[in-house]
């Protein structure tokens, strides 16, 4: 039957276009990479000023929250009107960011105050700071928590970012909207298919980079 | 009131024959938000150089708040306090308090970090040089017991309850502060380790001399810990600060006296130890004696057995008059009677031989030297001996205490 001629048609079409497929992958971990690094930057900080009081603490859950269920092919769309980003990575970035906030600013809020009371108040005891004793006690008790946090987030962006070829962004969606875009045709399967395996193949690499950073950056007293 | 200032009055006044007062805190109030009686009331105190004060009474007393005034965790809403005659009311926190060791019951080690680094948290922050942090952290190891090679560069996950404790005492001591609080340092390890960690440290205290300022709600940890007691009510007034001693003899007050709990007497016992009392003598006989040399020794005393010690006079056998019978009357008494049991060292409360005693035979503890060589018995009278001349001591050295600082008192006060 077909089954046999589909995936001999796939393994052919992977064995011409896997130039561009590394290239297009190469791209999606960039924009993906780019918008955690900054979703990271603010939901710590966020987190970080508002995890001791209770209404900031209740506004800034509910802003990020809200954030995500805003559809993401709404989202873009409203983004291109948006002078300065417009069409394509720029757009792409900020909506990410966006998306990619709740998971951190949440777990960096959940850590930090899961840290024991009693060992924020012997530091204090010893005389150790506010800030000093956020730097050098809270957050890395709290990091094993907040690097989940972004974990998470990353995984939710590599799916989100297929979704900004819609708006001309790069990676791997391009594949899968050229795809739909011609349905029908002989290659439309293999386009989606090979979008689609390439955002998983992906996201396992993404998972293994993330076991490492934990291995390196998580104090072997906490593991 | 006036009761209570009266009394930290004469208390005061009695603390310079320990020396100079290293902590002084002056009507200390404490109110916390929101709510309308104040946590800590007026609050007056002054904690003699060198000595451990027991903060203690029921929960919600206000003991943990009044420490936690003294290192400003809780900053006082009025009063002052003194540390070594300065004013550290307003002082910079933080500066304050890297001069205060502070252990509090959970410990709170950094478990992210190791145990070196741990104890190495104060020096760092006043810019020690490495090499002398390194020396200083091994020290503090060894002075807690714990072998640095060994322990220096594990976390504290990696170590035992009572290891903890060791290294949270260790940490406070970092920076050789002179003054070191302790909010139930011992309360959440079990009782077998806590009386063993409780033993260390009051050894280690007779070395490092610290002002140590130290909250229970156990009274009888108080009495064992402390040089002076304050017993606390309600806003943290005070109902009786003095020794353990004259706390136990000559409560102030109900509140006191119910606070100590029955057994008063009994708990004096844990004050002195086997080496404060007389021993007594039980017949003994060496190991290689014959039948008749025993049978004319326990004969010839009142007692019902005879000891039997070794060439070293260790205690080896109880014989009584049943086993000599039993055995006939050959020469040789080896393996007659029973193994002695209940023995203990000069350095044992008077509570523990106590306890050692209800359950051994002839109610007899036996002493021994740290050779186990026999030394003497301490029997129950020896014990009601003991507490009736404590408290004949107590009870008289009150009564010309109270006539001395009566007069005393008055220019004491008009010289504040």
């Amino acid at each position: 039957m077909t089954d046999v001629s589909w995936y001999e048609s796939f393994w052919t079409y992977l064995g011409f276009t896997w130039q561009d497929l590394l290239g297009l992958g190469i791209e999606h971990a960039i924009v993906v990479i780019i918008s955690v690094t900054i979703s990271t930057l603010i939901g710590v900080s966020l987190g970080v000023l508002t995890y001791r009081t209770d209404r900031p603490r209740a506004a800034v859950l509910g802003v990020t929250g809200t954030f995500l269920t805003i559809p993401s092919l709404a989202l873009f769309t409203l983004l291109i009107q948006v002078p300065l980003l417009g069409l394509g990575a720029p757009s792409v970035i900020f909506a990410l960011v966006l998306y990619g906030l709740l998971p951190v600013v949440r777990n960096t809020i959940v850590g930090l105050r899961e840290v024991d009371s009693a060992i924020v108040e012997s530091a204090q005891g010893m005389g150790m700071g506010r800030n000093e004793r956020l730097w050098r006690i809270e957050l890395p008790l709290a990091w094993p928590v907040v690097l989940t946090g972004v974990r998470v987030s990353t995984l939710l962006l590599i799916g989100i970012a297929a979704i900004g070829a819609y708006i001309n962004g790069p990676g791997l969606g391009d594949e899968i909207f050229e795809g739909l875009a011609q349905i029908g045709s002989a290659t439309a399967l293999n386009r989606v298919l090979s979008g689609t395996l390439g955002v998983i193949v992906l996201a396992i690499l993404f998972d293994l980079v993330y076991v490492v950073i934990s291995r390196l950056t998580v104090s072997k007293g906490l593991k | 009131m006036t009761d209570t200032k009266d009394a930290a009055a004469t208390d005061s006044g009695a603390a310079p024959d320990g020396g100079t007062i290293a902590i002084r805190l002056e009507d200390l109030a404490k109110r916390f938000p929101g709510e309308k009686e104040l946590a800590v009331k007026d609050l007056t105190m002054e904690i003699p150089q060198g000595e451990i004060v027991i903060l203690v009474g029921p929960s919600g007393c206000g003991k943990t708040t009044t420490m936690k005034m003294i290192n400003r965790i809780i900053e006082p809403s009025s009063g002052r306090i003194f540390l070594d005659g300065e004013d550290v009311t307003k002082v910079n926190p933080d500066q304050l308090r890297r001069r205060i060791g502070y252990v509090i019951q959970q410990i709170g080690l950094f478990p992210h970090v190791t145990i070196a680094d741990n104890i190495a948290t104060v020096p760092k922050m006043l810019g020690w040089k490495k090499e002398r942090i390194t020396e200083r952290v091994d020290e503090l190891l060894e002075m807690v017991g714990m072998d640095p090679g060994k322990y220096r560069d594990r976390y504290p996950k990696e170590l035992s309850g009572g290891q903890r404790q060791r290294v949270g005492v260790a940490r406070a001591m970092s920076a050789d502060p002179d003054v070191m609080l302790m909010d139930e340092p011992f309360g959440a390890i079990d009782p077998i380790t806590r009386d063993r960690l409780q033993n260390e440290f009051l050894r280690l205290q007779e070395q490092i001399k610290k002002t140590i300022v130290f909250v229970t709600h156990d009274i009888d940890e108080a009495i064992k810990m402390g040089d002076r007691i304050a017993i606390l009510r309600e806003q943290s007034q005070i109902a009786q600060f003095d020794t353990p001693e004259r706390i136990l003899v000559n409560p102030a007050d109900d509140f006191v006296a119910d606070f100590i709990g029955r057994g008063a007497s009994l708990k004096r016992l844990s004050l002195s130890r086997v080496r404060d009392v007389e021993l007594h003598q039980w017949p003994t006989a060496d190991e290689g004696s014959s039948h008749d040399e025993v049978r004319r020794t326990l004969e010839g005393s009142d007692k019902s057995a005879v000891l039997l010690l070794d060439d070293q006079r260790r205690p080896v056998r109880w014989v009584n008059a049943e086993h000599l019978s039993r055995s006939g009357g050959g020469g040789e008494l080896s393996g007659v009677g029973l193994p002695p049991e209940a023995m203990v060292q000069p350095n044992a409360t008077l509570s523990d031989t106590l306890n050692e005693m209800i359950t051994a035979r002839y109610s007899t503890a036996i002493v021994v030297d740290s050779d186990n060589a026999y030394q003497g018995i301490v029997d129950i009278d020896t014990i009601n001996e003991t507490v009736r001349s404590m408290r004949r001591a107590e009870l008289g050295r009150l009564r010309d205490a109270d006539g001395g600082s009566g007069e005393a008192e008055d220019p004491e006060d008009e010289d504040r």
